[in-house]
């Protein structure tokens, strides 16, 4: 039992904070709740606070529209959580399409397709590109862009508001993590992840990789969304430092070694210990 | 000639370096190309849907459309759920709110609590505020119209619904009598919309007791036209007011090349 929380301790903890975050915001529309109204776009936290998407208010900046001061304020207050503490949590914490595409790693993994199709035939990078052109689309255009098409936005709006055809959206997003590329949707497309990725990249939380106790068992590599960040293991006593991992915490939860953990981003490094 | 094909080599990976990194540049830009071909395809066809009636002090569409948040407090805040936020399927710009009078019209609450509790400025409170309090009844969400085919009232069968409906009677909707020459003894009782007092609340529509509504609410873009600079009231201060603003519009075609009297005089040459 007590090995069972260790290794699934983190995961139960996104998994309460991304359902109840869903359930506040249901509860506020269906059963009048104040404590956090709204949306993931928008919100009012308590009746005063206001939270706001960030990369939201960037497209209706590049849209041409005023932003009011809640939007601004709200902007403002979640950038700051994710860019000093949270690096990219969003997508792992928060984000109700993680819930989608863990799912379809699972079964991807129980299925072994990832031992069948090992290459992976498109760039990271393709997020920062979706990014860019969502906001020239927003400046074009005049709408935001990226809101009118989001399956997040579909998938938390549609749980607390109605889902309409929105559960295509999710079905399409699954089967492409499922069968076309491996935590596709997550780590290659979304514009939002690319945001976060850059906005995540000076964040104090991080996972710190010790190499003394690391056995080279690569666990962490096959169950992260994001390998890439991972490129130390075995090899140097550092922090993750890529702005792209999710701080999911998966790779700490199957470490049987104790070769990583969370620690706080040391902001003065000693060059000669490397640390 | 050994010593040479050194060199020559280097050159060649060099020249096939630089090749990989433009053709990955070009073929980047090429999918960005076709993705933003598609999505904007996409975009502009849900956006281009004009007949939406949102809520109490929307700003103009197409502001609206790029200050919207989609969050979904006015549609929170609405005690009669008139409000709903477009699903995907619903071929409506995703995410906005908007209300279908026939189902649920928007009953005009005089704190008109979705309209404060817009963190974006979408709905603006200044539109609906008069001398610093809140003025649901200078709302313009839409415009009452009446398809008097369809309006049994225009057929002389006595029906009030719209009017006695109407949350501004006798200033949204008006009553008019006129005699009804078929059977000449009889009066017909029609309804006519004023649209400096309709709101488009959409409780005619509701109330409209035809199948098919007969009376319904547009969008005033839609419902409205627009007299412009041409004419004017000359017997209304008020109207003259909007020429102060008119600039002058040149326009230039074939005949314009000469003086207006030269071309008529001139004779030669077609005018038209």
């Amino acid at each position: 039992m007590r090995t069972l929380w260790n290794k699934y301790r983190y995961l139960i903890f996104r998994r309460a904070t991304q359902l109840s975050l869903l359930l506040l915001y249901f509860g506020a529309n269906a059963w009048g709740w104040t404590i956090l109204m709204g949306n993931l776009s928008s919100s009012l936290f308590l009746e005063t606070i206001p939270l706001s998407d960030p990369y939201a208010a960037l497209q209706m900046v590049a849209a041409g529209a005023v932003l009011a001061t809640d939007i601004m304020v709200g902007a403002l207050i979640i950038t700051m959580f994710y860019l000093l503490i949270g690096g990219r949590a969003f997508c792992s914490w928060a984000c109700p399409v993680n819930l989608v595409t863990d799912a379809a790693a699972i079964l991807r993994r129980k299925l072994g397709i990832d031992g069948i199709s090992k290459r992976q035939p498109a760039s990271r990078n393709t997020r920062y590109w979706v990014l860019v052109l969502s906001l020239i689309i927003s400046l074009m255009m005049g709408v935001t862009a990226f809101e009118f098409i989001s399956p997040i936005s579909m998938l938390h709006r549609g749980i607390v508001f109605g889902l309409g055809f929105g559960w295509a959206a999710m079905l399409i997003i699954f089967l492409f993590d499922l069968f076309v590329l491996k935590n596709g949707w997550c780590g290659y497309v979304c514009p939002l992840g690319g945001f976060y990725s850059l906005v995540g990249k000076v964040s104090l939380i991080r996972v710190h990789h010790t190499m003394e106790n690391c056995t080279s068992c690569m666990k962490c590599k096959t169950v992260c969304p994001e390998q890439q960040v991972l490129h130390m293991i075995a090899k140097e006593s550092i922090d993750v430092l890529s702005g792209e991992c999710t701080n999911c915490a998966r790779c700490i939860e199957v470490c049987d070694d104790d070769a990583l953990s969370f620690s706080i981003r040391k902001l003065v490094k000693n060059k000669k210990s490397g640390e | 000639m050994h010593l040479q094909a050194t060199p020559n080599k280097m050159e060649n990976r060099a020249v096939s370096d630089r090749r990989k990194f433009i053709l990955k540049m070009a073929r980047s830009a090429g999918i960005a190309a076709l993705g933003g071909f598609v999505w904007s395809a996409y975009v502009d066809e849900v956006t281009a849907s004009q007949l939406l009636l949102r809520p109490p002090g929307a700003i103009k569409e197409e502001d609206f459309l790029k200050t919207c948040i989609k969050c979904g407090l006015c549609v929170e805040a609405c005690p009669y759920n008139t409000l709903l936020l477009a699903k995907p399927g619903d071929n409506k710009p995703m995410g906005t709110p908007y209300f279908i009078p026939r189902d649920i019209p928007c009953y005009m609450c005089p704190d008109i609590p979705c309209v404060p509790i817009c963190p974006s400025g979408a709905l603006d409170e200044a539109s609906v505020t008069t001398n610093g309090v809140l003025d649901i009844k200078v709302a313009e969400m839409g415009l009452a119209v009446i398809d008097d085919e369809n309006c049994i009232a225009f057929w002389g069968i006595q029906c009030d619904a719209c009017y006695r409906a109407c949350p501004i009677l006798g200033e949204a909707i008006s009553v008019e009598y006129k005699k009804n020459e078929r059977t000449g003894k009889h009066a017909f009782l029609t309804p006519v919309v004023h649209a400096n007092a309709c709101t488009g609340c959409g409780l005619c529509e509701k109330a409209c007791v035809t199948e098919k509504a007969a009376i319904f609410v547009l969008p005033r873009e839609v419902a409205m036209g627009r007299v412009g600079d041409h004419y004017i009231k000359g017997w209304d201060k008020k109207d003259e007011k909007r020429l102060e603003k008119a600039s002058e519009i040149k326009s230039t075609t074939e005949i314009s090349k000469d003086s207006a009297v030269d071309s008529l005089n001139s004779g030669s040459g077609d005018l038209y």
